[in-house]
């Protein structure tokens, strides 16, 4: 038996080594490359709110991902602030540490510090520091618990919300004007937090842009981008008269290929902004914030309401909506569809580029950041009407008020993103067209 | 650069089991995608439910392995119908969107902390149950290959090698012939009818949801069938195995064969894995990019092969361009 298990081996490493169905290169912390070892790897620590006489902190959550974003476990402090997350095997993990979870008023005392790569080595426990404790202000650490976390639940949902928000807005407007389901608009979420990570970072201009300027450069090359697509392959495609069907498939080629060589070109790990210009906590009632994500809920307010008045009022933001409610009545009115449709992908791309480089503030920028929150996007689009802007907003801030309540009632946050995508299931199930979608006769 | 090195291990992946178990995936997506015109784009998800069905069966509640296999095909059936019933009535992105979403929640699940007693979590199966007995034991006991090395030249595979390809080979034929039959039979007819013009089939009185969602549930099968072979290939069954990329590949497999035809997806996936894992042994020869990107390389190539073939070829190698417009 025992020469069995290693000829087993040799093949499933030589399987994995030259053919393997999992195409992901193998890394030292590969799951599927450990499967034999019987090793202890983990990661383990203890939190204790600083700010309280080293009083232990109960209830906090822990992540802990690969550097390809997948997660591999988490952990809840016990009552003694213990925690400990096994890993599949030695390498280099994040830790995150989820600071919805901690108690009111207290905090991390780094907020840079919130998330940690680390490795670890074969057959060890490493443990993890998370400087946390009371700030200023805080104390009454018990007194509003649930309040507390409902708050901040309902916050962090409404930030996701309006991010997938502001890039599912032009998912949704190019399907309703060209019929075209893109399952590439992730990448150019991605290109753009990546785009503004790079100029942003000191290794390659030297630091010489801010964020803010390599932010509006960033967003600047998503929209050209998507002007570039529209004009340089899905126009041609149209004009090939290449079908609809077709052409979702020739989407998911690009998107695979752009991912890809976006792994080439960043790697295949998770990184943060340089700039955080913007730190220090405030706090409104039941929440407490950081002025980070203060910024991105104004920014993404301020690009959503600016939309709005664009579609409503302007001569083009209206061509937009007639030509996506009807495209051959729009065209027969005199509307140059061509243009609307070009606009459409100037203004999806910049507006997918701006969403992803707040993704990136909020979260990290990876080159799969995109192609994560394109099913959500999906799913805030279906729940609120398939090529429509207004629904996409709205469907959107439901899938993340769901994605971020789902945790506040107990379920487990390595699937919050779950819960979102049954809601778009069971939505499909008794009003397929909608929030606000036209009802439709189907089949 | 060895050619003969490149070459022996482009064709040792595509005779091997990979190549069989992706053109079993293939061959349910062209049951799908082909014949009836449904766009599945979560085949892992059939997989995924197909290989941790039969491990969870075997290695968690130590049932026999067959039962494991018939429990594993038989969870792929009833995704098919959680899956049909809210979007076979829809338009064809619909299912696109769910079936892809599926994929992923189902990964998400099955790596997920609450999920970890039954399928090992991130570790996978059967690797932390130690005290458990292997999923794959008994299959393995039954191999009648003697142990030692087979083949010739730089083609070479084990004793556990060979046998896993010649059952998944043997299971491939035996599959072709059932959609040979199936397809010619009245059926088939109905169901390639339903691809070219959905009302048509309808106004002459054919339930279309019915057929489609029977359409559903056998390529469905057959995807859990490949997740089965792919799970003992691999000798574990681990959500890294089962990204949304491997329906890619199994699409790109598909439509570079030739969908609707019946040996189309086993020719594709012999050429697939045969240009891919040739080209990847090729680049880490040249040594021509930094190690741990042959990976993202290769996924490049597949997304820019679909695409030029979805627009140049969209009939493949061995398909029928008049049968095949498929325009949704």
């Amino acid at each position: 038996m025992g020469a069995l298990t290693a000829l087993l081996a040799v093949v499933l490493t030589a399987l994995l080594g030259l053919s393997g169905a999992s195409a992901s290169p193998p890394e030292p912390g590969d799951p599927s490359v450990m499967t034999l070892a019987q090793q202890a790897e983990a990661f383990k620590g203890t939190l204790r709110d600083r700010g309280a006489d080293n009083a232990p902190l109960p209830g906090v959550t822990i992540l802990v991902t690969t550097l390809d974003g997948e997660l591999v476990g988490t952990a809840v402090s016990d009552d003694d602030g213990n925690w400990l997350v096994p890993v599949p095997g030695p390498g280099t993990y994040l830790i995150e540490l989820d600071d919805s979870t901690l108690p009111e008023g207290v905090l991390l005392a780094n907020p840079d510090r919130r998330v940690n790569e680390l490795a670890v080595q074969a057959g060890n426990e490493r443990t993890v520091l998370f400087a946390v404790g009371s700030g200023p202000g805080g104390g009454s650490t018990q007194a509003s618990g649930t309040l507390s976390r409902l708050a901040s639940a309902t916050f962090a949902g409404l930030l996701f919300g309006l991010i997938i928000a502001m890039t599912a807005i032009g998912l949704s407007l190019i399907f309703g004007t060209t019929g075209l389901v893109n399952f590439a608009h992730g990448e150019l979420v991605s290109i753009g937090a990546i785009g503004a990570w790079w100029l942003n970072s000191p290794n390659h201009l030297g630091g010489k842009l801010s964020i803010i300027p390599a932010a509006i450069i960033a967003i600047a090359a998503t929209a050209g981008l998507g002007a570039g697509l529209e004009k340089g392959l899905w126009k041609p495609l149209r004009a090939r008269h290449v079908g609809l069907v077709q052409m979702l498939v020739v989407s998911i080629g690009l998107s695979l290929g752009a991912r890809a060589l976006l792994q080439v070109i960043f790697g295949g790990g998770r990184a943060q902004y340089f700039d955080y210009a913007l730190q220090g906590t405030v706090t409104l009632g039941p929440l407490t914030t950081g002025w980070r994500d203060i910024s991105i809920l104004a920014i993404s307010i301020a690009t959503l309401v600016g939309v709005a008045v664009m579609l409503q009022g302007t001569r083009i933001g209206k061509a937009m909506r007639a030509v996506a409610d009807n495209r051959d009545l729009a065209e027969s009115s005199g509307i140059d569809v061509d243009r609307v449709v070009l606009v459409v992908w100037v203004v999806g791309g910049g507006l997918a580029g701006l969403g992803g480089i707040l993704f990136g503030l909020d979260q990290a920028v990876s080159n799969d950041m995109g192609f994560r929150l394109l099913l959500l996007m999906f799913a805030g689009i279906i729940l609120g009407g398939l090529g429509t802007a207004y629904g996409a907003m709205l469907g959107a801030l439901v899938v993340g008020l769901v994605t971020e309540w789902s945790t506040v009632l107990g379920a487990s946050p390595d699937i919050k993103v779950v819960w979102a995508l049954l809601v778009m299931i069971i939505i499909l199930l008794v009003r397929p067209q909608g929030i606000l979608g036209q009802r439709e006769r189907f089949g | 650069m060895d050619v003969m090195q490149i070459i022996g291990t482009g064709l040792t992946a595509a005779l091997g089991p990979v190549g069989a178990f992706y053109a079993l995936a293939a061959m349910g997506l062209n049951i799908h995608y082909g014949y009836t015109g449904l766009l599945n784009f979560g085949q892992v998800a059939f997989m995924m439910v197909g290989g941790y069905g039969m491990a969870i069966s075997v290695a968690i509640f130590e049932l026999p392995f067959l039962v494991g296999v018939l429990i594993g095909l038989a969870a792929a059936a009833v995704l098919a119908l959680i899956l049909g019933i809210p979007t076979l009535r829809l338009r064809a992105d619909y299912l696109a969107i769910t079936t892809i979403a599926a994929g992923e929640i189902l990964r998400l699940l099955i790596n997920s902390s609450p999920a970890t007693q039954f399928t090992g979590g991130p570790f996978g199966l059967p690797s932390q149950v130690s005290d458990n007995r292997r999923f794959t034991t008994t299959f393995l006991e039954w191999n009648p290959i003697p142990a030692g090395d087979y083949g010739f030249s730089t083609i070479k595979f084990n004793a556990t090698s060979l046998w896993l390809l010649v059952v998944l080979w043997l299971l491939v034929a035996l599959t072709a012939w059932a959609i040979h039959a199936i397809m010619r039979s009245p059926w088939g007819r109905v169901i390639k009818s339903i691809r070219e013009d959905e009302d048509a089939a309808r106004s002459l009185g054919k339930n279309v949801f019915v057929y489609k969602m029977q359409s559903l549930v056998m390529g469905g099968l057959l995807g859990g069938l490949a997740g089965i072979g792919m799970s003992l290939t691999l000798s574990n069954a681990n959500p890294v195995n089962f990204l949304p990329q491997v329906t890619f590949f199994a699409f790109t497999i598909m439509i570079l064969g030739g969908a609707a035809t019946v040996t189309g997806p086993v020719a594709g996936s012999i050429a697939f894995w045969f240009l891919v894992a040739g080209l990847d042994q090729a680049i880490r020869d040249a040594g021509m990019l930094p190690s741990g990107t042959e990976g993202a390389f290769r996924l490049a190539f597949v997304g820019l092969g679909l695409m030029l073939l979805i627009v140049f070829r969209p009939q493949g190698i061995l398909g029928n361009k008049q049968e095949l417009m498929l325009n949704g």
